[in-house]
C-alpha cells in the first residue's frame, strides 16, 4: 500500500510537472562555421556575422527565395521617373530592443551613420546615395547621385538594418540594439553568441523559439558529431563529403539551395610582368584552358557531384543568366587546335590555390585534365591571406578563387572586369565590357538590363579573364523534428516559422 | 629563496624583451595583409586606407613596435582587429578557460602517470611492466586531433554519454563543466601521463638501485615505507622538472585539442588570431606564454628547494 501511494504520488508529481516542461524556454541551437566578427552592421564583414543579423537586426527590406525583393520595415517603395529618388513608406509598429520606436529619424540616422562612420564597411555599398531625409515618421527619402538598380539590394542586408540611435556609441559591437526578432543576451568570443526573443517586435507572433544560440564549431566533422549528438539543432555549410551520410541518418534531414556567387580561375592577362605569357596575353590560350576542363567530371570527382557545373558568374536559376551561353562540354581535339593556332605547342603556366585539402584536389583535377590539352600546369599553393595579397598584387598567373555571391547581379561581375573594379586583380580591361556593365546598374527594367549583361558576357566568354567552373550548393543539417526552415540563395538562417515538432 | 626569486625575475625582463622583438618581426615576416582579410570581400581601398592608419600600419616597423612595447608596459594590449575587444580582457577570459582544461588534463596525466611508472618500476620486466608501457607508447604516439573526434564519435555520438564539444566554466555549473571536461583532459592529459609514465619508471629503477635505498631495505623497512618515503621522493625531483616542462606541451596540445573540442580557450585564440592575422592578439597571447614559462620554470625551482632539502643552503 504504501509503495502504491508512493508511485501514485510520483506520478502525480510527473503529471503536475508535464505543463512546466511545455512552458520552459525553447532554445534553438546553430552550428557556424566560424565566429562571427564585429556584431556592429555598419562595421561588420564574415558572413556569419549575417547569419546571426538576421535574427537580430531588421532591416528595411528583405528578399524571398526567387530573389525578389519584399517588405520589411518598408512596406512600400518607388523611384521617381528620373530614377534619382526612392521614397520608401516605413512601418509605425517598429521597436527598438531598448523600447524606443522605430522611425524614418531612425532610420537616417542609421544610414548616415553607415555612410560616413570612418570604419564603415557600407560606404560602397550605399556610394550612390547623396542624401537621406525624412520629411515624415513614416516617409524615408534617399536622393541618388545616379540611378541605382543595386541600392534596393543592399538595403536587404547590413546597410539596411537599423540599430537604436540612442545605442550608437562606440562600445555598440559588445551589446548591440537593434530591432530584429531576437535581441542580444551575451557573447562568449570563439564560443558562442546568445539572443532571446524580443516580445515587442511587430512579427513576434512567427518566431517560436525564445532563445537562440549560435556557436562556431570550424571543423566540419565535429559540427556534424554535435548535430548528430542532439547538441544542435541545425547547422549551416554541411561539407559536401557529408552530405550522403547525413541524408542517411533518420535523425536528420540535409535541406540546400544554390549559392548566390561563383567559383572559377581568375586570369591575368593585364597585372604586372606576371600576365606577359601565353596564357595572359592570347585569348586562345584562355578558350583552349576552359575547353580542356570538364567541369561535369570536375564536380564528381572532388565533390560528389554535388556542384552544378557553371560557366557564368551567376547562380543557376538566376533570371539574368544569359541562355545563349550554355555549359560547354569538353573538347580537348578543339583545344589543342586552339593552342597551335595561338603558336604553342605546350603551355606552362602556374595555378595558386589555397592550401586547403578540397582546393589542392580541385587543383590537380584541373592540372591532369589540362594537361592532356597541352597546358602544362604548375600549382603553388598557400594560405588564403597570403594568396589574396599575392593576387590584388599583380604576384600569380592564374588562382582559383571565388565569390560567395550578391543578391544583385552588378556585385556578381562589375567589380571583377570592369578596368577600375576593385576586385579586378588580373587588371583585364574592355572599353565597351565597362560600358555595358555601367550601364547596367543604372537600369531599374529588369528586361533592359538584362540585354546589357547578356552583351557583355557575350565578350567575357570570348575573351575568358576568368574561367567560371562550377556553383558551390549550400547545405543545411537539420534534426528532423526542426521544421519550417525555408533557405534563401543568400545561404542565410532566417529564424521566422521555424519549430521544434 | 626571496633572492633566487629576485634574480630570476630580473633575467626574465631582457627575455620577455627578446620574445616581444622575435615575435613581432616573425608577424610582419608573415605574408598576407590583415586588413585584406578585415576590410571584407569588397577590399574598398579608402577602407584600407582609413584602417592602416587607425591601426598605424603604415609606421615604420621599429616605430610600430616600440608604440606597442610602451603601451603593454603601462598595461594596454591594445584590441583585436577583428572584433574591436581589448587583447588583456580577451586573454584573461581565455586563460581562465585553458586553465580548467588544463587543471583537469594534469590530474589525469599525474593520476595515471605515477601511479603506473611506480607499479610498471616495482615489477620491472613483468607483464605489468610490458602491458603499462605499451598503453604509454600508445598515449605518445595517438594524434590528439584523432583521438578527439573518434571520442566524440564513440562517446557523444554513438553512446550519447558526454556531450560532443563546448564548454562551461565548473564555477557556474560544476555538473555541465565537468561532463565537458572529461572528454578533452583525458586526451590531452593522457599523451602527458605518458610520458609521466615513462620517466617516473625510469626515475624510480634509478633510485631503488641506489645505496640509500639497499640500506633502508636492509634495516628491515617495510617495502611500502621504502618506496613512498625513500625513493619517491627523490625520483620526483626530475619528475617535477618534466611535470613543468609538460605545461609547454600541455599548452601546445590545447591548441588542437580546444579546436577538436571547440573550446574558446588560449590555444583557440591563439590559432584564430594567426589565421585572422590579429596581429596585437598574436602578441599579447605569446608575451603572456612567454611570461608563463618563466613563472612555471621559477616554480620548478621553488618546488626542488622544497623536495629537496639539500638544496635550501646552496
Amino acid at each position: 500500500m504504501k509503495r502504491f501511494v508512493l508511485l501514485a504520488s510520483a506520478a502525480l508529481f510527473g503529471l503536475a510537472a508535464l505543463p512546466a516542461l511545455a512552458q520552459a524556454p525553447s532554445t534553438l541551437r546553430i552550428g557556424l562555421q566560424e565566429d562571427p566578427d564585429v556584431l556592429d552592421p555598419h562595421k561588420a564583414r564574415t558572413f556569419v556575422g549575417r547569419i546571426v543579423f538576421m535574427g537580430l537586426c531588421d532591416r528595411l527590406v528583405d528578399i524571398d527565395p526567387e530573389l525578389k525583393i519584399i517588405p520589411r520595415l518598408a512596406t512600400e517603395w518607388s523611384f521617381s521617373g528620373d530614377g534619382l529618388t526612392l521614397t520608401m513608406k516605413l512601418r509605425t509598429d517598429a521597436k527598438f530592443h531598448d523600447g524606443e520606436s522605430f522611425n524614418a529619424e531612425a532610420a537616417k540616422a542609421n544610414l548616415e551613420r553607415a555612410m560616413t562612420l570612418p570604419d564603415s564597411l557600407r560606404k560602397s555599398e550605399l556610394a550612390s546615395v547623396e542624401s537621406v531625409s525624412a520629411p515624415d515618421p513614416a516617409t524615408l527619402v534617399f536622393k541618388l547621385k545616379r540611378p541605382d538598380a543595386t541600392l534596393l539590394s543592399q538595403l536587404t542586408d547590413r546597410a539596411g538594418m537599423m540599430l537604436s540611435p540612442k545605442s550608437l556609441g562606440p562600445d555598440i559591437s559588445a551589446k548591440p540594439v537593434c530591432s530584429g526578432p531576437y535581441q542580444f543576451v551575451e557573447r562568449v568570443q570563439n564560443d558562442r553568441i546568445v539572443l532571446e526573443k524580443f516580445k515587442g517586435h511587430w512579427e513576434a507572433d512567427k518566431y517560436q523559439f525564445d532563445r537562440i544560440v549560435y556557436r562556431a564549431i570550424p571543423d566540419t566533422t565535429v559540427r556534424l558529431a554535435n548535430l548528430r549528438a542532439g547538441e544542435l539543432d541545425m547547422l549551416e555549410r554541411l561539407a559536401p563529403t557529408d552530405v550522403k551520410s547525413a541524408q542517411g541518418d533518420k535523425n536528420l534531414k540535409v535541406q540546400s539551395t544554390a549559392n548566390l556567387g561563383y567559383q572559377g580561375i581568375t586570369i591575368n592577362t593585364n597585372h604586372t610582368d606576371a600576365a606577359n605569357q601565353p596564357m595572359g596575353k592570347d585569348k586562345r590560350v584562355r578558350q583552349a584552358l576552359s575547353l580542356s576542363i570538364d567541369r561535369k567530371v570536375l564536380s564528381q570527382v572532388v565533390f560528389e557531384g554535388l556542384y552544378a557545373p557553371m560557366n557564368q558568374p551567376f547562380n543557376p536559376g538566376n533570371q539574368y543568366l544569359s541562355a545563349a551561353l550554355p555549359v560547354p562540354e569538353r573538347d580537348v581535339a578543339k583545344a589543342k587546335a586552339l593552342l597551335k593556332e595561338a603558336g604553342q605547342s605546350k603551355v606552362s603556366v602556374e595555378l595558386f590555390v589555397t592550401n586547403n585539402p578540397v582546393d589542392a584536389q580541385l587543383g590537380q583535377v584541373i592540372q591532369a585534365m589540362a594537361q592532356e590539352a597541352g597546358i602544362d600546369i604548375q600549382i603553388r599553393s598557400s594560405e588564403f591571406a597570403s594568396q589574396l595579397r599575392d593576387q590584388q598584387q599583380g604576384k600569380f598567373q592564374m588562382s582559383r578563387i571565388g565569390w560567395s555571391g550578391r543578391i544583385d547581379p552588378d556585385g556578381n561581375i562589375h567589380p571583377f572586369v570592369t578596368t577600375k573594379g576593385n576586385q579586378n586583380d588580373g587588371k583585364y580591361s574592355n572599353v565597351e565590357v565597362d560600358k555595358l556593365l555601367d550601364e547596367a546598374r543604372t537600369i531599374y527594367d529588369v528586361a533592359e538590363r538584362k540585354k546589357r549583361y547578356d552583351a557583355a558576357q557575350k565578350i567575357l566568354q570570348d575573351e575568358l579573364p576568368i574561367v567560371y567552373l562550377y556553383n558551390q550548393t549550400v547545405f543545411f543539417a537539420l534534426r528532423s523534428n526542426i521544421q519550417g526552415f525555408v533557405i534563401n540563395p543568400d545561404g542565410l538562417i532566417r529564424l521566422s516559422g521555424l519549430k521544434r515538432s | 629563496m626571496l633572492a633566487l626569486i629576485g634574480r630570476r625575475l630580473l633575467i626574465a625582463i631582457p627575455t620577455l624583451f627578446l620574445v616581444s622583438l622575435f615575435v613581432f618581426a616573425l608577424q610582419r615576416a608573415l605574408p598576407g595583409d590583415p586588413f585584406l582579410v578585415i576590410a571584407g570581400e569588397e577590399r574598398d581601398p579608402e577602407v584600407i586606407a582609413r584602417l592602416r592608419q587607425i591601426y598605424r600600419l603604415d609606421d615604420p616597423i621599429a616605430v610600430q613596435f616600440f608604440a606597442w612595447l610602451g603601451q603593454v608596459i603601462q598595461g594596454d594590449f591594445g584590441r583585436s582587429l577583428r572584433t574591436g575587444e581589448p587583447v588583456l580582457g580577451l586573454i584573461i577570459q581565455k586563460l581562465g578557460v585553458t586553465f580548467q582544461l588544463a587543471v583537469a588534463s594534469m590530474l589525469v596525466a599525474i593520476g595515471i602517470g605515477i601511479p603506473a611508472g611506480i607499479i610498471a618500476a616495482r615489477r620491472k620486466d613483468t607483464l605489468a611492466d610490458y602491458s603499462a608501457s605499451a598503453v604509454a607508447l600508445f598515449g605518445l604516439s595517438v594524434p590528439h586531433f584523432w583521438l578527439g573526434i573518434m571520442l566524440i564519435l564513440l562517446v557523444s555520438v554513438e553512446l550519447r554519454w558526454l556531450p560532443a564539444s563546448g564548454f562551461e566554466s565548473i564555477f557556474s555549473d560544476p555538473k555541465a563543466a565537468i561532463e565537458r571536461l572529461i572528454m578533452p583532459a583525458f586526451v590531452l592529459g593522457g599523451g602527458l601521463a605518458a610520458s609521466l609514465m615513462r620517466h617516473t619508471r625510469s626515475a624510480m629503477l634509478e633510485v631503488l638501485q641506489s645505496d640509500y635505498v639497499r640500506t633502508a631495505r636492509a634495516k628491515g623497512l617495510a617495502e611500502d615505507a621504502v618506496i613512498n618515503r625513500h625513493a619517491l621522493r627523490n625520483a620526483l625531483v626530475p619528475i617535477i622538472t618534466l611535470s613543468t616542462i609538460l605545461f609547454g606541451e600541455l599548452l601546445a596540445g590545447a591548441v588542437l585539442t580546444e579546436q577538436v573540442f571547440t573550446i574558446p580557450g588560449f590555444g583557440k585564440l591563439i590559432v584564430d588570431a594567426v589565421f585572422n592575422r590579429d596581429y596585437g592578439v598574436v602578441q599579447g597571447v605569446v608575451l603572456c606564454t612567454a611570461i608563463g614559462f618563466i613563472v612555471m620554470n621559477l616554480l620548478a625551482d621553488v618546488l626542488y628547494i622544497l623536495v629537496n632539502p639539500r638544496l635550501r643552503d646552496s
